[in-house]
């Protein structure tokens, strides 16, 4: 029949199709407008993200200081024997720190004043003094002009985060002090610095004096844990799979087993190191060695799943060329297979090193979450890791923590972004096929 | 000796082991001209007798560390005074573990037999060192004197080397089964106690979750009804994937199928960046960002949305899995074959008929699978939930509510000093079980839709 088939109706169809041709040209217009469209969201939201947080986070590079100027006739040391060196005592420096905030603002009196006004400085004004005098044995003979901390909502205010018209349970300053504190921004006694504090300092409940140091640390330790443990067992475990294992029901296992562990929750990995690294073998809690072990654990399939293709890639022609030679088995493959893959290996395991990197949920559960507020010295002492820091921070309502959670982010982005450079400069300059 | 010491002198000495047996086996057959008169090449002799030096010795040091805690105990136990030996092997237990203690630093209220007990202890202690590091060298020399001297013309050095070196190759192997052997009884062992106070039917089927973490001082009675947590699970990974299945799925067809070269080199990145930013940025994110602007635009639609919401955690959640999506199934296209695009153009087809008609339907198996670990990820991701879903377990399936999920309670029941023996703990547990049998069954169902399909195009 369909050969048979008259003209007319060949003309229908043709006018169909041409009838058609509007709908179907749309119809290609918005399948590709909604392919542009998710692309531009996705898009979008690295641009959102990395901005919201940016611009929350980078005043947090700097912090807002008090000049305060420690009069030699008000150095207590001054009665005793010169040449002895005998310790202030704590109170001695905040007394120090006292009388110097009398002299930014000489006018005020009475106590509810005063003590308002001391409250303007940092708690770790005392300690600056105390370092300060400490390096410099000389320092009491003569006046000196000190930066020190102010009080976190100080800082807040200074940088616009806080208004004067704000109710003032809400800034949490009093008229008083924002008086005082316009006078002596005006006078040059406050000023915005650079916060190296924030890089170097522990924890603190404080938020002023708060910092991602231990937490650098911290993460630093685990991830020189899972580089030097999940590096060679993967590699070596790839070797094995892709080189030296009789194809059969065994090595069919093993690979299920490792593609099914690659899929498994890492919360899932933390419960394994809760009861098998802190319950039956005994390690402490909160420490970079066992954070570091559970992390090895879940890069491991990742680094064995990538090498495995790291290896395959290899031309069968370097085998056999090796083979031909006289070489053993092993010698091919650590002699010429494992060398002409090892870029892409390295490029692979630093990329899970990353992903260690970024990885917080089972260190929640073998006790990461520690407040550390020293800089860990050795893989047992309690730490923490930059994510975790972050998380903890975030939880935390005080405003001035919004700022430090928002830096420690961009720190630790751009460390990964570092990291995620630095695979991608290997396979660049070591890759030569 | 302290153990980083002996091992450093191991080390040494299999070093020193290496170069006599390379040394030695160069000797035996008359000098280096003549090589080719040994089996095989030096330098395998001087790793066989290095190898014979470090891994007994070795062997020693880490049964010591194993067990060497133990049998000290045992021994200080066994000399304590007489009233001592009517204890029941309970109470010998907690008395070693009160000495190991206070040997370890911990002495906070130690009475004075204990004390005495360590003094013992540490100075048997000094000994046992002594004795190990001992045993260790002699060890490490007999090993490496032994094979020295064995070391002829005939010995297959090479083959003994690369038999050890596929041991070690194969035990890094079983790395990861050990792995999934101890995820599987870990997680299995502490479920199965909490199962036996809590019925596994009322764990399943119970409506009503409400943990005390401090059931005995409180009294009010602890709920271990999972439902509500399995259903707000559910709720953020379906709001996850309606954000991330469209999004992922059209941004990779589009980079497969549309995009310039130029712009798709630059934009196929920076969408996989999504997936190397860690979660407690998402997260972060979702509280500090996104949850407050679905509060303030419900509340100007009328809604009350809660800070902390399903959607908010699901939305972000949605955007983290995009680019496991869009990655996958962006290389399922590009493997389907130009002839099938040929074809369909030519019988007159459009771009986007060909690709839902015929690329997509070829790609299915791969994309399939990837949205099922794209789910599978969903279901177990943590950070996310923890810090913008909230805690509260309410059963609905309302977006707009807090609602509280298994990863989430895991966490909250787990990240703190708890004893590993209450039922609060032990349900963490049970919920990581579960979790864990879900993901699997994804992972598995996914691989065989993938296989299945995949046998239809081939």
């Amino acid at each position: 029949m369909a050969n048979r088939s008259p003209i007319k109706t060949d003309r229908t169809k043709q006018e169909r199709i041409a009838g058609s041709l509007a709908r179907r040209y749309r119809t290609e217009w918005w399948f590709r407008f909604c392919g542009r469209l998710s692309v531009f969201i996705g898009l979008l939201f690295v641009v959102c993200l990395i901005s919201a947080v940016a611009s929350r986070g980078y005043p947090a590079f700097q912090q807002t200081y008090l000049r305060l100027t420690i009069k030699s006739t008000s150095d207590p040391t001054h009665n005793r024997a010169a040449g002895s060196s005998v310790k202030l005592e704590d109170q001695d420096y905040g007394a120090l720190v006292k009388a110097a905030m009398r002299d930014l603002q000489p006018t005020v009196q009475g106590r509810p004043a005063l003590h308002q006004l001391y409250a303007l400085v940092s708690e770790s004004a005392s300690r600056t003094l105390e370092h300060r005098f400490e390096k410099n044995a000389h320092a009491a003979e003569s006046d000196q002009v000190i930066w020190v901390l102010a009080l976190d909502r100080v800082d807040q205010y200074v940088k616009g985060h806080i208004s004067a018209k704000d109710p003032p349970e809400v800034r949490g300053l009093s008229d008083d002090q924002l008086g005082w504190i316009d006078q002596w921004k005006a006078r040059g006694d406050i000023q915005l610095r650079f916060n190296s504090g924030f890089f170097t300092s522990g924890d603190s409940r404080e938020p002023e004096q708060a910092g991602i140091g231990a937490a650098i640390v911290g993460s630093f330790l685990t991830l020189l844990i899972v580089a030097s443990l999940s590096f060679p067992i993967g590699v070596a475990a790839a070797i094995y799979l892709e080189e030296f294992a009789p194809p059969g029901r065994w090595t069919g296992f093993l690979e299920v087993n490792i593609n099914n562990l690659a899929a498994v929750p890492s919360i899932v990995f933390g419960l394994l190191g809760l009861v098998v690294f802190i319950k039956f073998f005994g390690l402490p809690r909160s420490v970079p060695l066992v954070g570091g072990l559970v992390l090895s654990l879940i890069t491991l399939p990742m680094i064995i799943i990538a090498s495995r293709a790291a290896l395959k890639s290899v031309p069968l022609s370097i085998r056999e060329a090796a083979y031909g030679m006289g070489a053993s088995r092993v010698q091919v493959v650590f002699h010429h297979v494992l060398p002409l893959s090892l870029p892409t290996i390295i490029t692979s395991a630093i990329l899970a090193l990353s992903r260690a990197m970024g990885e917080s949920a089972p260190l929640l559960l073998v006790g990461m979450v520690a407040f550390v507020a020293d800089i860990p010295q050795r893989v047992t002492d309690p730490a923490t890791v930059l994510p975790v820091q972050v998380y903890l921070w975030a939880r935390s309502s005080e405003a001035a923590f919004v700022e430090r959670t928002s830096a420690a982010i961009l720190v630790l982005l751009t460390v990964l972004l570092f990291i995620n450079g630095v695979a991608f400069a290997v396979r660049r300059i070591f890759d030569k096929r | 000796m302290q153990t980083s010491d002996l091992v450093l002198v191991i080390i040494l000495l299999a070093l020193v082991g290496y170069r006599l047996g390379r040394a030695r086996a160069i000797r035996v057959v008359g000098g280096s001209r003549l090589v080719r008169r040994l089996h095989s090449l030096p330098a395998y002799y001087g790793i066989l007798t290095a190898l014979w030096c470090a891994i007994p010795a070795l062997l020693v040091i880490a049964g010591w560390q194993l067990l060497g805690d133990r049998i000290l105990t045992d021994a200080v136990l066994r000399e304590i005074p007489g009233h001592v030996h009517g204890l029941t092997s309970a109470d010998r237990d907690l008395l070693g573990t009160e000495i190991e203690n206070a040997v370890a630093g911990d002495a906070t209220r130690n009475r004075g037999e204990i004390m005495a007990a360590v003094s013992r202890y540490q100075v048997l202690q000094r000994q046992a060192n002594t004795a190990v590091s001992v045993a260790c060298i002699v060890v490490a020399l007999l090993g490496g004197v032994i094979v020295w001297r064995r070391i002829k013309p005939q010995l297959q050095a090479r083959n003994a080397v690369e038999y050890a070196i596929t041991a070690v190759l194969l035990m890094c192997a079983c790395v990861a089964i050990a792995t999934t052997i101890g995820i599987v009884l870990s997680v299995l062992f502490e479920a199965l106690r909490f199962f036996e106070r809590i019925p596994l039917a009322e764990f399943l089927f119970g409506l009503h979750w409400n943990p005390q973490v401090s059931s005995a001082a409180s009294g009010s009675e602890s709920f271990f009804g999972a439902v509500p947590l399995f259903v707000g699970t559910l709720l953020v990974a379906l709001i996850a994937m309606m954000v991330a299945v469209p999004v992922g799925l059209f941004s990779a067809i589009y980079l497969a199928e549309y995009a310039s070269s130029g712009f798709r080199s630059v934009s196929k990145p920076v969408l996989e960046t999504l997936a190397g930013i860690p979660t407690v940025v998402y997260g972060f994110f979702a509280v500090l960002t996104l949850g407050p602007l679905l509060r303030d635009l419900g509340q100007s639609a009328g809604l009350a949305i809660s800070t902390e919401s399903a959607l908010s955690a699901g939305l972000v959640m949605g955007v983290m899995i995009i680019p496991y999506v869009s990655s996958l199934a962006d290389d399922m296209l590009r493997a389907v074959p130009q002839s099938l695009r040929d074809g369909s153009v030519a019988l007159g087809a459009t771009q986007s008929e060909t690709i839902r008609r015929v690329v997509f339907p070829a790609a299915m198996p791969g994309i399939v699978g990837g949205i099922l670990l794209g789910v599978s990820r969903a279901i177990g991701e943590t950070m996310i939930v923890v810090m913008a879903a909230g805690l509260s377990a309410n059963l609905t399936i309302n977006p707009l509510h807090a609602v509280t999920t298994v990863t989430v309670q895991i966490v909250t029941l787990l990240a703190g000093d708890q004893e590993l023996e209450s039922p609060v703990t032990l349900a963490a547990f049970a919920l990581g079980l579960s979790l864990f049998v879900i993901t699997l069954l994804l992972n598995v169902v996914a691989l065989q839709v993938v296989r299945r399909y995949r046998e239809q195009y081939e």
